[in-house]
């Protein structure tokens, strides 16, 4: 730990060790293109946090932005009190080991057996005699309900099962930060059941703190304690299930309605009608 | 008309200069991604199962295209050859002719061909696709570099299996010849095998061809691993990345054959 201290000093900015990840007055973009533009959240350790909004919003960059895969423009993304875009390449991986993610479509190996991917990450980093990885390996498994799938290859497993894997993955290496991207796309209402529920459970359990980016906002007002609304790279509403459900602004209500017009608009920005159907008055 | 002209040249060499800006900052992240893979090689040989799997699958799995072409080759070689040779009564000089067209040109050059499409457009797909599927990104947030756990192991697997192909590809077609020319056509085994051995050089022809084959190795591998780790990482992003790796495998190929030949034989008559 001595020799991380100078380098600690540098990059810890924040000195509430209840925050777990913190992202303050962010602004990332491409080029001439923003994405994202002021972002302030704050994740306190404990609990699980949405990140909402609709498809290309800037949702999934967040998550780029806090595991290091990308740097903002401006402002500071912290996690643990570490800032990650000054992290060098050997403290950000070291950063990494200790978050979990969880990527849309599972993102599993296909070239190795559902508990070749969970022990992946084990083997890379750790000297664990084998007899142990086995027994973690089944451990993780058998708390998404899938020790009896050790053996198949991805190709093999559901939409629902493979997730279930990519989160008994994310959590191999006992993080203390799992970030997923998506985890209720695609999935049928009984596996979105599931998923949404095995979420809260090993957040609780295995006391980690959760980052859901997700646009199922039935599912997502279920189990989180907190969600931000983003919208063309803004944050544009917050608050915990409750006040959402409350909530009377109109961009909220859109969303949690799921009507087609409103703020977001139906229609892609395009000259008028008349003149593209060429109708002169 | 002279400004629609002046115009039409002007777009012309705006085209030709952003392609020629495009091909040189490709060819130097491609450089750059190079000295990367290099810089990731001692982890993979460190684990040294990795880099043998992966000579399984390019070098293994590709020995019965690579046998059955090396056969035919030779034996259409051995059948063309003695119809030309027998006209100047110099049809014992067929193992001579049939050894040395595989050992200094065909065995490295159509091996390395065979090799490109059937293992390196293998070896683009596969990158491409953990890439589009965010498996190369999994595993970054797993705080394991794909470089040195996807694309290093590749490489060498390409690398060292190439030679070996292309070693298997040449003795494959001396048996076609040696089928064809002694066994079918009736020339004297004595004098077919006697002089191959008179005229083949270790160090001139089969060291040079060993080498080729190995520059071959590295140029195919390095173009397909760079085209699946640059792929866009749609489902047409890896398939226009598959065609590239095969068309500038097979071009680069060609080329460094031209550059290589050169200079090894320069002593000999060129």
């Amino acid at each position: 730990m001595s020799n991380s201290a100078p380098q600690a000093a540098s990059t810890r900015a924040t000195s509430d060790p209840e925050i777990a990840v913190e992202l303050a007055d962010v602004t990332f973009g491409y080029d001439l293109r923003t994405i994202l533009e002021g972002i302030t959240m704050s994740i306190p350790r404990g609990k699980v946090v949405a990140i909402m909004g609709g498809s290309g919003c800037g949702k999934t960059t967040i998550l780029r932005l806090i595991g290091g895969q990308l740097k903002p423009r401006s402002g500071r993304v912290l996690v643990a009190g570490q800032s990650v875009p000054d992290l060098d390449r050997e403290a950000l991986y070291e950063m990494r080991r200790r978050i979990g993610m969880l990527f849309q479509f599972g993102a599993l190996f296909t070239d190795m057996t559902v508990y070749e991917n969970i022990a992946f990450a084990m083997r890379e980093h750790t000297d664990l005699p084998e007899e142990l990885v086995r027994d973690l390996v089944l451990m993780k498994l058998h708390a998404v309900g899938l020790r009896g799938a050790a053996q198949l290859k991805p190709s093999e497993l559901s939409g629902g099962m493979a997730r279930r894997v990519a989160l008994a993955r994310a959590i191999a290496l006992d993080p203390m930060l799992v970030m997923y991207d998506e985890p209720f796309a695609g999935l049928d209402p009984i596996s979105l059941g599931v998923v949404g529920q095995l979420i809260r459970r090993l957040n609780d359990a295995l006391g980690i703190t959760s980052v859901v980016v997700t646009h199922d906002v039935y599912e997502s007002l279920k189990i989180v304690d907190y969600l931000y609304f983003v919208s063309e790279g803004r944050i544009v509403a917050q608050g915990t299930p409750a006040e959402v459900r409350a909530s009377g602004e109109a961009y909220v209500r859109q969303f949690v309605d799921g009507q087609p017009d409103g703020p977001v608009p139906f229609h892609y920005p395009a000259q008028p009608y008349g003149d593209a159907l060429l109708v002169h008055a | 008309m002279p400004s629609t002209l002046a115009a039409g040249m002007g777009q012309f060499l705006r085209r030709v200069g952003a392609g020629t800006a495009r091909f040189i900052g490709r060819l130097g992240f491609a450089a750059r991604f190079f000295v990367a893979v290099l810089a990731h090689s001692p982890g993979a040989f460190r684990r040294i199962q990795l880099t043998l799997r992966e000579i399984y699958f390019s070098g293994a799995l590709s020995l019965v295209i690579i046998l059955v072409s090396g056969l035919f080759v030779g034996m259409v070689l051995a059948l063309q050859g003695y119809d030309v040779l027998q006209r100047y009564g110099a049809d014992e000089s067929l193992g001579v002719l049939v050894a040395l067209s595989l050992v200094r040109e065909l065995g490295p050059v159509v091996a390395g061909l065979l090799f490109a499409s059937r293992a390196g457009s293998a070896m683009t797909a596969e990158i491409g696709l953990m890439k589009a599927t965010e498996q190369l990104s999994a595993m970054e947030m797993m705080a394991v570099d794909p470089l040195a756990r996807v694309v290093a192991p590749r490489f060498w697997g390409g690398v060292v299996s190439m030679p070996l192909l292309a070693s298997l590809f040449s003795t494959l077609g001396i048996f076609g010849a040696y089928l064809v020319g002694v066994k079918l056509i009736d020339i004297d085994a004595g004098a077919f095998w006697g002089n191959m051995q008179a005229a083949v050089d270790f160090r001139q022809d089969i060291v040079n061809g060993i080498i080729k084959s190995f520059v071959f190795g590295c140029a195919v591998s390095l173009i397909a691993v760079f085209e699946g780790y640059d792929a866009n990482p749609t489902a047409e992003g890896v398939s226009s990345a598959t065609t590239r790796t095969v068309v500038e495998s097979s071009l680069a190929i060609l080329a460094l054959d031209f550059v290589l030949t050169v200079f090894m034989f320069r002593g000999v008559g060129v």
